[in-house]
C-alpha cells in the first residue's frame, strides 16, 4: 500500500470493515448489509478541536489531525449534510499548473496526496490523471502560459506549451481551425492534471476520520462563537453549546459569517459560480479542456456526461440559483470549441458559492483571535487543495506554528500588502 | 434575467451594469496609515442580507447608482443616484 510519507493509522478493530475484492464477493453471495461508513454520535459538551464545515477541507483537516498527530477529540460540524457545499458543487478538476512558485508548490503537494488517496483512505476516489489542456486564443494568454510553464518546470511540475497540431491530436473534437471566432493559438499542456469523484473524496475522508475517533455532526449549525479576552472559549450550535479552545473555520460561502461570529474581518466577497452537466454520451474527450477567453471548462466523466464550469457570476450574492443567461452563454462558448456537440442536451445546472479574495489566493492560518484559525477564501480553486489544506491546517493546529507551505497565505498579508497574485492562473482555469 | 432599476434609465438588464461593490467611504489618503488604506482596499463586510452597494451603468447612461439589495434573494429595495464619482468608485 502506498503510504505517501504518512504514518498509517491503526483502525479500530472490526469497524469499519476494510473494503476488498474478497469482501465484495462474499457480500455478493450472502447479501449481508454493509456496515455504515461512519457513525452518528451524541454531541459532546467539549472537544479539543471544533472544525466548522464538513466539506473536503474540514474533513481532511480532521483526518490528518487524527492520523498524523494523534489528536482525535475533534468534532466536525456542518449545517447541512457533509459535502453539501462547495465540495459537492465543484467540477472535480485537479491540477497544479499555477503561476506563482508559492501556488505551484502548494497545489502540487495536493496532487501528490490525491495520487495515493484511494490507497491511504481505503476508498475508491476514482482519480483519473487524464491531462489538463488550457487553451490560448490570443497573444497575451499565450505569454502567460509560457510564464506558467517555466514556473511549473522550475518547481518540477510537468507543464509545457504546445501548438494547434498537438492539441488536435490530444482532443480531435476541438475546433482548432483559423476560421473560428477565437482561433486556438496554443495551449498549456499539464499531463498530471485530471478529474476525480468529489463525493468519494468527502466520504473517504469522513470514513477515515470517523474510524480514528473523530465525531462528525451533520445538520448542526454554528450560531455563535464565544470569545473572551481575545481567546476562543467555545461555539454555540443549534444542538447546544460546545466548549473548545480551538475553532477552525473551514467553510466556503459562509466564511465571512462564521468569522464575524469571532469578530475577525476577512477580505472576502461571495459570488455564485454556475456549472452544468449534459446527458451521457460515448467517451470522446480524454482530457480536461479549459478556455479562459471563452470562460468555460469541459471534462467528460466516467459515466460519459460532459461537465461544464464557468467563471463566477458578475456580482456578489449568496443566492445559489441558476440563470438562463449563464446557460445561453455557456452553450455558445462550448459550441465555439466543439461544434459537433450541437445536438447534445443539458441534463441540469447548479450553482455553488465562491469566496473570492483580492489576489485569488486562499486565507489560511491564525487570526488575531487566539484559537480561531481560518482555512477560507477558496474562490474557485478550493476542491483541488483539499488534501494539502487539511494536512497543513492539521499541522498548524497540532504544532501551534504556521507550516512553511501555507506561510504565504496568512490573513496578515492584507494588512502588510504582501499579496500572492494568482489571477492569471486561477481566475477561470481549473 | 435580473432587472436593475437605474436611477436614470428605469429597469434594465443587470448585465448592462458593472457591479462596483459595497458602498464604502474612502479614507483621506493624506492622513490614512498604510494599514487603514489596505483595510479600505481589501476588507469587505460581505453581508448576507440587505446591503448598500454601488453599480455602474456601463452599457447605458454610464453613471453610478447606489443600490440597496438583499444578497440572499437579490431583491432590490431602493435605487438612488450615487454621489461624486470619486466616492462611488471606491
Amino acid at each position: 500500500m502506498a503510504t505517501n510519507g504518512h504514518r498509517q493509522p491503526a483502525r479500530r478493530a472490526g469497524y469499519p470493515a476494510k473494503y476488498s475484492a474478497l469482501g465484495l464477493f462474499r457480500r455478493g453471495l450472502t447479501h449481508t448489509e454493509w456496515p455504515p461508513a461512519w457513525r452518528a454520535h451524541p454531541i459532546k459538551r467539549s472537544y479539543d478541536v471544533v472544525i466548522v464545515g464538513g466539506g473536503v477541507h474540514g474533513l481532511a483537516a480532521a483526518y490528518y489531525l487524527a492520523a498524523n498527530h494523534g489528536i482525535t477529540d475533534v468534532a466536525v460540524l456542518d449545517k447541512g449534510y457533509m459535502g453539501s457545499g462547495g465540495s459537492g458543487r465543484n467540477t472535480a478538476i485537479l491540477r497544479s499548473n499555477y503561476l506563482t512558485p508559492e501556488g505551484v508548490k502548494f497545489y502540487d503537494r495536493s496532487i501528490e496526496l490525491y495520487r495515493t488517496l484511494a490507497a491511504d483512505l481505503d476508498y475508491n476516489v476514482m482519480f483519473s490523471r487524464r491531462g489538463h489542456l488550457t487553451l490560448a486564443h490570443n497573444d497575451s494568454s499565450l505569454r502567460t502560459m509560457r510564464w506558467r510553464a517555466e514556473v511549473n518546470k522550475a518547481e518540477g511540475v510537468d507543464s509545457e506549451v504546445i501548438g494547434p497540431a498537438e492539441i488536435k491530436r490530444l482532443a480531435p473534437f476541438l475546433d482548432v481551425s483559423q476560421e473560428a471566432r477565437y482561433p486556438v493559438l496554443g495551449a498549456l499542456w499539464h499531463p498530471p492534471g485530471g478529474i476525480i469523484r468529489h463525493d468519494a473524496v468527502v466520504w473517504g475522508y469522513a470514513r477515515g476520520a470517523d474510524a480514528l475517533g473523530v465525531h462528525i455532526h451533520q445538520n448542526t449549525e454554528v450560531t455563535g462563537i464565544d470569545v473572551t479576552d481575545g481567546r476562543v472559549r467555545g461555539v454555540r450550535t443549534t444542538r447546544g453549546d460546545i466548549a473548545t479552545p480551538l475553532v477552525l473555520n473551514a467553510t466556503a460561502g459562509w466564511a465571512t459569517l462564521i468569522a464575524d461570529m469571532a469578530g475577525v474581518a476577512l477580505p472576502i466577497t461571495t459570488s455564485p459560480l454556475q456549472a452544468a452537466v449534459t446527458e451521457p454520451v460515448k467517451p470522446f474527450l480524454s482530457t480536461v479542456i479549459v478556455s479562459g477567453t471563452l470562460h468555460v471548462y469541459v471534462s467528460q466523466t466516467d459515466r460519459g456526461e460532459l461537465v461544464f464550469g464557468a467563471s463566477v457570476d458578475p456580482f456578489t450574492s449568496y443566492a445559489m440559483r441558476g440563470s438562463l443567461e449563464f446557460i445561453e452563454g455557456l452553450a455558445g462558448h462550448v459550441l465555439e470549441l466543439m461544434p459537433a456537440l450541437t445536438k447534445v442536451r443539458l441534463l441540469r445546472q447548479w450553482a455553488g458559492l465562491c469566496d473570492m479574495t483580492p489576489d485569488f489566493s486562499p486565507v489560511m492560518g491564525p487570526t488575531p483571535v487566539e484559537g480561531f484559525l481560518v482555512d477560507v477564501g477558496w474562490g474557485t480553486y478550493g476542491f483541488k487543495a483539499g488534501p494539502v489544506s487539511g494536512e497543513a491546517m492539521a499541522q498548524c493546529i497540532a504544532s501551534g506554528r504556521t507550516p512553511e507551505i501555507i506561510a504565504p497565505f496568512g490573513l496578515d498579508r492584507f494588512a502588510e500588502g504582501v499579496l500572492v497574485g494568482e489571477k492569471g492562473a486561477a481566475a477561470v482555469g481549473h | 434575467m435580473i432587472l436593475l432599476p437605474c436611477a436614470w434609465c428605469g429597469p434594465r438588464d443587470a448585465g448592462e451594469f458593472h457591479h462596483v461593490g459595497e458602498a464604502t467611504t474612502r479614507p483621506d489618503p493624506r492622513t490614512a496609515s498604510p494599514q487603514e488604506w489596505r483595510a479600505y482596499l481589501y476588507m469587505r463586510e460581505n453581508t448576507c442580507g440587505w446591503t448598500t452597494e454601488t453599480w455602474y451603468h456601463r452599457m447605458g447612461c454610464r453613471r453610478f447608482i447606489r443600490v440597496e439589495r438583499h444578497t440572499e434573494t437579490n431583491e432590490i429595495r431602493s435605487v438612488t443616484a450615487a454621489g461624486a464619482p470619486a466616492e462611488a468608485t471606491r
